[in-house]
């Protein structure tokens, strides 16, 4: 693979990486574009912040290459690429001030002392940080570490700004906000961010495009919307949020249509081209649906495209939500079912017999 | 300051206070005496004790006095820089080279301990000697035709023996200071644009200094007062200030002289330190 499209900032050919016997990648190719926000998510150990600490250059592949901004980066060290990292620790160096931490890499490039003063206060600025430049390290909350962390890689104005878990240290209140700026943040420079996460909503809320990679490789690249509502397979699906596995078979298919038994909710008929490319539908034996897919219909005046008969077996009320778990048609697990608690609408105990309405095109099929 | 102390303090003043008794009791009294008694004057077997500064007055008049507190703070300070710039490298590798079985290096490090320091000094005395390991292996493979004279009985071989003597003190401390770098901050500032020069010299020893600083001061502190080692391969243009305060307390029988000498280079080693912990706090920035 090679650059061919200028809006190419970085193309991973077969990168691979092996430390002693554990191979941490096995075969990466990707392409990210400039100026967009990409994510590598996956759980811990699945080689994404490998893949972050060679991009930065602070670790070369085993096999295959990197290139940034349509050159090769092999043999060429950390202090001299593109790229600035937000380190999950921050990295904050503690003998020096605020203002001196941000200004670090404009004095390495012999900046003016007076230009980077100014830059560094452009810099604070941005990250809402103005006037505390005098501060050392150590009077800063983690919240504020993680700002100043932001504005020393901003201030180099790199091509590509890497983060690694960059949100984990801090509280989930701070950590909702940080996602919004950080993502309107990047919005207004343009820059292209890449970010490490294993937290799958952070990569949702903040992404333009989202890798999701279990042990060394990626398992799919794509939308958070296409990797929300078109998992490719059953891993992805269930790292993504919530999603309920039905068993099921096909039963026919033509050129245009597969019709699919499902043990709980019966016969459908989809379009194929539902289905993610890599599938063999006679190999399909369990479709997906997400529980918010699923409707719980109070009365007479609910109505669904579809309905089937269930008991509700457990009930969790979380004020906006009430997340219920019922029992279908069939020997299958309970789904799970996410209801919105609009007004009128009741919670109903564990124990109710209930009818759960559905539509066909909610459904997920997979590799 | 509240009157009332948590539980937290005075739990800490009471494992405190039995080794702060014995420090008042061993250190602080005897130290009271020896100043005491720098203000006294000895007549042949009796001591006066009217105060008096004449002790002071001799102390940093004389010559005599003056050539050898000069001389001992310069080859203290010798020895300190030799010592730490040799420890420097020794702890750095240790920290940032050794992967595997760092416990057995540090463990290899205090070796030299295991031999009394009189023994070690003994042991220089004859690699030194005139007839020593140094100069006859020289002589053998023909570099020279006689023995050298200036490797020992003069300060270089008083310097070489106490930096020897006293470099695992020194790894240890700058060692424990490397070792707490968070190895993140090196990597920020590879990422920043630094090349492994630059790094070492903004991260990685402003961050080692409070090592370096405590490496100084172990060394700097008790050299200066050394006196087996100048008696033992210093000869004579070897001999320090604790050499001359030995001999007031003991052949000259002179005890007030002698005191006021221990008292004052222990102030001018004090002064010393003090200034060469604020250097080295400010050139280690804020690392507290």
């Amino acid at each position: 693979m090679t650059a061919t499209d200028t809006n190419d900032i970085i193309v991973l050919s077969d990168v691979t990486k092996t430390f002693g016997t554990f191979q941490a990648l096995k075969g990466i190719n990707a392409t990210i574009r400039e100026g967009e926000f990409f994510s590598l998510l996956g759980p811990s150990g699945c080689g994404k912040t490998t893949l972050l600490r060679m991009i930065a250059g602070f670790d070369e592949p085993t096999t295959g290459a990197i290139e940034i901004d349509d050159k090769p980066m092999a043999g060429i060290s950390a202090n001299k690429r593109p790229t600035n990292m937000v380190f999950q620790s921050y990295a904050i160096f503690p003998h020096l001030s605020v203002a001196e931490n941000v200004g670090y890499g404009l004095k390495t490039r012999k900046m003016p002392k007076t230009e980077i003063a100014a830059e560094v206060d452009k810099a604070l600025e941005m990250v809402d940080l103005r006037g505390l430049g005098n501060r050392s390290a150590h009077e800063l909350s983690g919240g504020q570490r993680q700002r100043v962390a932001l504005a020393r890689a901003l201030v180099m104005k790199p091509k590509v700004i890497l983060l690694d878990e960059p949100l984990s240290a801090l509280d989930k209140k701070l950590r909702d906000q940080m996602q919004v700026e950080l993502r309107s943040l990047q919005q207004s420079l343009g820059i292209t961010f890449i970010l490490v996460t294993h937290d799958q909503e952070e990569a949702l809320i903040m992404s333009d495009r989202i890798a999701v990679m279990f042990e060394g490789e990626i398992a799919q690249l794509d939308s958070p919307e296409g990797l929300y509502r078109r998992p490719r397979t059953k891993r992805v699906a269930s790292f993504i949020g919530v999603m309920n596995f039905l068993s099921a078979k096909l039963t026919r298919e033509d050129a245009e249509t597969l019709t699919i038994q499902i043990d709980a909710l019966g016969e459908i008929t989809v379009p194929r081209d539902i289905a993610p490319e890599g599938l063999t539908p006679s190999e399909v034996d369990a479709i997906g649906i997400r529980p918010e897919m699923l409707t719980v219909l109070m009365d007479d005046t609910d109505t669904a495209e579809r309905t089937v008969e269930g008991s509700i077996t457990g009930t969790s009320y979380y004020g906006d939500m009430t997340y219920y778990e019922v029992k279908l048609p069939g020997d299958g697990d309970p789904v799970t079912i996410s209801m919105r608690n609009t007004a009128g609408r009741s919670v109903l105990p564990a124990g109710s017999k209930v009818s759960v309405g559905w539509g066909a095109e909610s459904i997920v099929l997979f590799e | 300051m509240g009157v009332t102390l948590d539980k937290e303090a005075r739990q800490g003043l009471t494992l405190l206070s039995p080794t702060a008794l014995y420090a008042l009791l061993m250190l602080a009294a005897p130290l009271a005496m020896v100043v005491t008694f720098s203000f006294w004057t000895q007549n042949y077997l009796d001591i006066d004790t009217t105060l008096t500064l004449d002790n002071y007055r001799e102390a940093w008049s004389k010559p005599i006095y003056q050539v050898l507190m000069m001389r001992s703070l310069r080859i203290s300070l010798m020895v300190t820089v030799v010592t730490v710039l040799l420890a420097f490298p020794i702890a750095y590798y240790l920290s940032f080279h050794v992967k595997k079985r760092k416990a057995l290096w540090l463990f290899l490090i205090t070796v030299p301990f295991w031999t009394s320091y009189l023994l070690r000094v003994f042991l220089w005395k004859v690699i030194l000697g005139f007839n020593g390991v140094l100069n006859t292996a020289l002589m053998q493979v023909g570099l020279i035709d006689e023995p050298l004279t200036f490797i020992l009985y003069n300060s270089n071989a008083v310097v070489l023996t106490l930096a020897h003597a006293w470099a695992p003190f020194a790894i240890l401390p700058i060692f424990v200071a490397l070792e707490k770098i968070d190895r993140s901050l090196l990597e920020a500032a590879e990422d920043l644009g630094d090349g492994p020069v630059r790094r070492f010299f903004r991260i990685t020893l402003p961050l080692a200094m409070p090592g370096v600083i405590a490496s100084t001061l172990i060394v700097l502190i008790p050299t200066v007062g050394d006196f087996i080692t100048p008696r033992l391969v210093g000869g004579t243009d070897g001999l320090m200030i604790a050499n001359m305060i030995q001999i007031q307390f003991g052949k000259a029988n002179n005890a007030p002289l002698g005191a006021a000498l221990a008292i004052s280079s222990m102030v001018i080693v004090a002064a010393i330190s003090l200034v060469i912990y604020l250097v080295g706090k400010k050139m280690g920035g804020r690392t507290e």
